[in-house]
């Protein structure tokens, strides 16, 4: 006859499942699962969760690790905001020389003809809309509810920058981010809406008389741009004239405010 | 280290895309910071930024339906069938004690790792295991009983 068995809790039957159970008490769990075949099917079942849970997904850990997890690669992050510098650098170079980003839909003669700076400017902004959207984790370098975003690219493209409220067309601004611009820094602002479209506004000096809107539209994107008071600005986003018009006018009315 | 993360990210989040965004955030999170050359437990700690990111995640997403994927069910054989049972059942725990669960029994933490992870007494890890393990219990079985009255 052993000593009176202190009632096991069902705490004690999780733990002994977990293998935290002090070693004490192991022997007096075990005769209670053999004299109480009601505990002992819930502990069987609980035991049949953690198989399942490994079966299901124990395998993970034994594939291969993507290369974006691997730790070199992480931990050369930071410099990839530079190679991103470097190449938008160049891609500043090759649009403003006339060879662009749709150097391969160009005819040649309209590559050895100058290009007019405020197309530069809609190709460039045009350019950084297409590259930018498309980054689901670092479409913005800053995001917007840092608030130094907007003074900093104040400071940086040289006038007071202002995000328009585009609440009305259910955009909401993410943040920013610092271009090479053709002759001087470019600044844009992305804007998303709850369908995850995105819309972006670039400003840049530019010194040129005024225009009114330019509207084109480039496969599935079309561009707003203008220039007023020796800045360039333009609006890429989905083609469609209407609305893109109404963003555009919000932009002029904030950046006619400063 | 970096495959039994992303175990636990993929069962926290059953999407491999998302799982693998969380194990990058959690990697950068932690190089970025200094407290991986003080020592400490690396692991628990990984597991914690990990833990926090997806919460923080979650909540921004509250607002939005939790999307199933939808197998065909007709086609799926014993282990598949298992694996989308035993997943439907997680996904019906409320988020805390799915993590509690998934570190103890997915990831083989003591329960006080797991109480440090989650930044709670020892005994909150134990109710959110109990609770978790007889949802889905219940759930499991819920599947086997609507099946017989199919057949």
């Amino acid at each position: 006859m052993t000593e009176p068995i202190m009632p096991v809790t069902e705490d004690e039957l999780h733990a002994f499942v977990d293998n935290e159970l002090p070693g004490d008490r192991r022997p007096a769990v075990e005769d209670w699962l053999d004299t109480h075949p009601e505990d002992a099917a819930r502990v069987a079942a609980w035991r049949r969760i953690g198989e399942a849970m490994q079966r299901r997904y124990g395998a993970v850990a034994d594939e291969a690790i993507p290369a974006r997890l691997d730790l070199d690669h992480i931990a050369r992050r930071p410099r990839r905001r530079m190679i991103a510098f470097a190449a938008a650098v160049l891609l500043a170079f090759a649009v403003g020389g006339g060879i662009g980003w749709f150097a391969h839909n160009a005819s040649a003669a309209a590559i050895s003809a100058p290009v007019e700076p405020v197309i530069a400017m809609r190709e460039e902004a045009l350019a950084a809309h297409r590259l930018y959207i498309a980054e689901l984790r670092h479409p913005v370098e800053v995001r917007a509810e840092e608030n130094h975003l907007l003074p900093w690219l104040s400071r940086r493209i040289g006038t007071p920058l202002r995000s328009p409220d585009l609440t009305k067309y259910d955009f909401k601004l993410l943040g920013g981010r610092l271009l090479p611009g053709v002759s001087a820094p470019a600044a844009l602002l992305m804007y998303e809406n709850s369908t995850g479209e995105r819309v972006t506004l670039y400003a840049t000096p530019l010194k040129m008389a005024r225009t009114s809107f330019r509207y084109q539209q480039v496969d599935k994107f079309a561009s707003i741009h203008w220039v007023a008071e020796n800045y360039g600005w333009v609006v890429c986003g989905p083609a469609d004239k209407p609305r893109l018009k109404g963003i555009a006018m919000a932009a002029i009315e904030q950046s006619d405010r400063r | 280290m970096i495959p039994a993360l992303r175990r636990y990210a993929r069962a926290l989040t059953r999407d491999a895309d998302i799982a693998d965004d969380l194990v990058q955030d959690t990697l950068v999170r932690a190089l970025r910071s200094e407290r991986l050359f003080l020592g400490g437990d690396i692991r628990s700690w990984l597991y914690t930024i990990l833990t926090n990111l997806n919460r923080n995640r979650r909540r921004s997403l509250a607002r939005r339906p939790t999307l199933s994927p939808l197998g065909d069910e007709a086609d799926a054989n014993g282990t598949e069938a298992e694996g989308r049972d035993i997943e439907r059942a997680l996904a019906g725990l409320v988020e805390e004690q799915r993590s509690a669960l998934m570190l103890v029994m997915l990831e083989g933490l003591s329960y006080r790792e797991v109480a440090e992870i989650q930044g709670v007494p020892i005994g909150t890890v134990m109710s959110r295991l109990a609770r978790a393990r007889a949802h889905i219990k219940a759930s499991l079985e819920g599947e086997k009983i609507a099946l017989r009255r199919v057949k």
